[in-house]
């Protein structure tokens, strides 16, 4: 290789996109509406911080129309923290995205906690320098994200509930979907990729691998340290935390207990130390209570 | 040869996963029980401050530093090198990195996530062509000590070096899919 050679920097890549993701495995990404929660996320060990301006059991609360954060409260988060800076913008809103680049965002979350944008169309990821994340309820969801250019898959949960179970339904129906593919017959791998509306390059890439070609993490109503456990368990590779960090009685605790939980999730006695004396989690709520159901947005 | 990776967060699957691919037995580390069993180690890339507190909490500081000193053979990537150096640039004030790597590193040196890049690498004792170097948020190393080998740079830094039985790499050869210098490695501290 000449000396020009070397200084050759591609940005951008399939790999230092999916590479980031890599990075957050086995981590904690924490929801943070300030500096001061960021700072108090960092402190605790978290592998990245999500920076918007309300949690989503406060979107839940209070209603209407929710978009991007603005840019002065994220960039207020990226001057204060030194671990990755993530951002949502809206279902289909590729101008949110492009903001969000411009402002060096490190993650961008395609997520349905904002309002959707557009009822048909996801955004083209692979027009971006910056990676995403997406959450998916099933495997054809999760493939058609990455059809699209996500680089992370995360399940959707139910967010700002603290109730796990919705989590746990999109981990099992993904990873329950993906077991059947890897026994599925050759000839049987078109019909598969017509029922999962998901092409058929990925639905056999995901047959001959046994899982998806990007990280899979989890999302939507961990609220404790055993509720970590019990994803990372079940297949999650990393959790992302939303109320029930900064909803619960003492958030710098519950924050520190459910990074040691993610890390040490096969050992139930350390999840119990980490579980002692944390005070109240955030209040959780029936699924079946529910008047907007976030899980359901996204095509 | 059992072949430890630090899994307290990070990329350690990755390197696992290379392992595998050589024939080499790996352990995931979490605990001192675990680094007990293991003859030499591999730091993934991370979070080096979310590992810094983790190697705390998880009472491996102590040993850790003590396998190292007796000359356990390490190879460290990205946030492992970091954990590894005697100084950090641009970490946070609390962040003790375990000193133990004869360098100076600064953390997100070329910038945020959209400036990560790749850039083909030549690499002392690696024939066969440029090695795929992977550079995510990635340091880049300051200053490092009079018994330090650079054995790859890029641009005006240092990417690769080795000191006694630890190797240290600012970039991710794990998630390139080239073998080249896990074998390298492996052969120089005589795992195969």
């Amino acid at each position: 290789m000449s000396e020009s050679g070397e200084t050759v920097r591609e940005t951008g890549t399939a790999r230092v996109k999916r590479g980031l993701a890599e990075m957050l495995r086995g981590g904690v990404i924490m929801d943070v509406v300030t500096p001061e929660q960021a700072k108090i996320a960092e402190d605790s060990g978290a592998v990245a911080v999500m920076a918007l301006e309300r949690v989503p059991a406060d979107i839940r609360r209070d209603g209407g129309v929710a978009r991007m954060s603005d840019p002065a409260m994220i960039e207020g988060i990226q001057a204060t923290v030194t671990i990755p800076v993530m951002a949502k913008c809206r279902i289909g809103h590729f101008a949110e995205a492009q903001v969000l680049e411009s402002l060096g965002v490190d993650y961008i979350d395609e997520s349905e906690v904002l309002t959707p944008a557009d009822e048909a169309n996801h955004v083209d990821k692979w027009a971006f320098t910056t990676p995403f994340v997406c959450g998916a309820t099933n495997l054809g969801e999760a493939l058609r994200r990455i059809s699209e250019g996500a680089c992370m898959i995360r399940s959707k949960g139910e967010a700002g509930t603290g109730n796990i179970v919705e989590a746990v339904r999109h981990l099992r129906t993904i990873l329950g979907e993906i077991r059947r593919l890897t026994v599925t017959d050759e000839a049987e791998l078109f019909a598969a990729a017509k029922d999962h509306r998901a092409p058929i390059e990925l639905v056999r890439e995901v047959a001959a691998l046994g899982e998806l070609p990007v990280p899979m993490f989890c999302a939507g109503g961990i609220a404790t340290p055993a509720d970590a456990s019990l994803v990372m368990q079940l297949g999650a590779q990393a959790v992302f935390v939303g109320s029930g960090i900064f909803k619960s009685a003492e958030p710098a605790m519950m924050a520190k207990a459910i990074v040691e939980a993610t890390t040490h999730y096969r050992d139930a006695s350390i999840v119990a130390k980490v579980s002692t004396n944390l005070g109240k989690a955030m209040p959780g709520e029936e699924i079946s209570t529910l008047d907007v159901k976030l899980a359901e947005r996204g095509w | 040869m059992r072949a430890g990776v630090l899994a307290l967060q990070g990329a350690f699957r990755a390197h696992s996963e290379m392992l595998d691919a050589l024939g080499v037995e790996t352990v995931e580390v979490r605990t001192p029980e675990d680094l007990s069993g293991v003859e030499m180690l591999f730091f993934p890339g991370g979070e080096s401050t979310t590992m810094t507190k983790l190697v705390d909490s998880s009472g491996l500081r102590v040993p850790l530093g003590e396998r190292i000193v007796a000359g356990m053979a390490v190879f460290a990537t990205c946030a492992g090198l970091i954990l590894l150096a005697r100084e950090v640039l641009g970490g946070r004030a609390d962040q003790e990195p375990l000193a133990l790597l004869d360098v100076t590193v600064r953390r997100n040196a070329y910038g945020r996530q959209r400036e990560s890049f790749e850039a083909p690498l030549t690499i002392a004792g690696i024939s066969g062509g440029a090695f795929p170097g992977v550079f995510i948020r990635a340091p880049v190393l300051e200053e490092t000590g009079s018994a330090v080998d650079v054995l790859a740079t890029q641009g005006d830094h240092p990417v690769l070096v080795r000191s006694g039985a630890i190797w240290a790499a600012t970039f991710h050869p794990e998630l390139c899919g080239d073998l080249r210098l896990h074998q390298r490695f492996l052969d120089e501290v005589g795992g195969n």
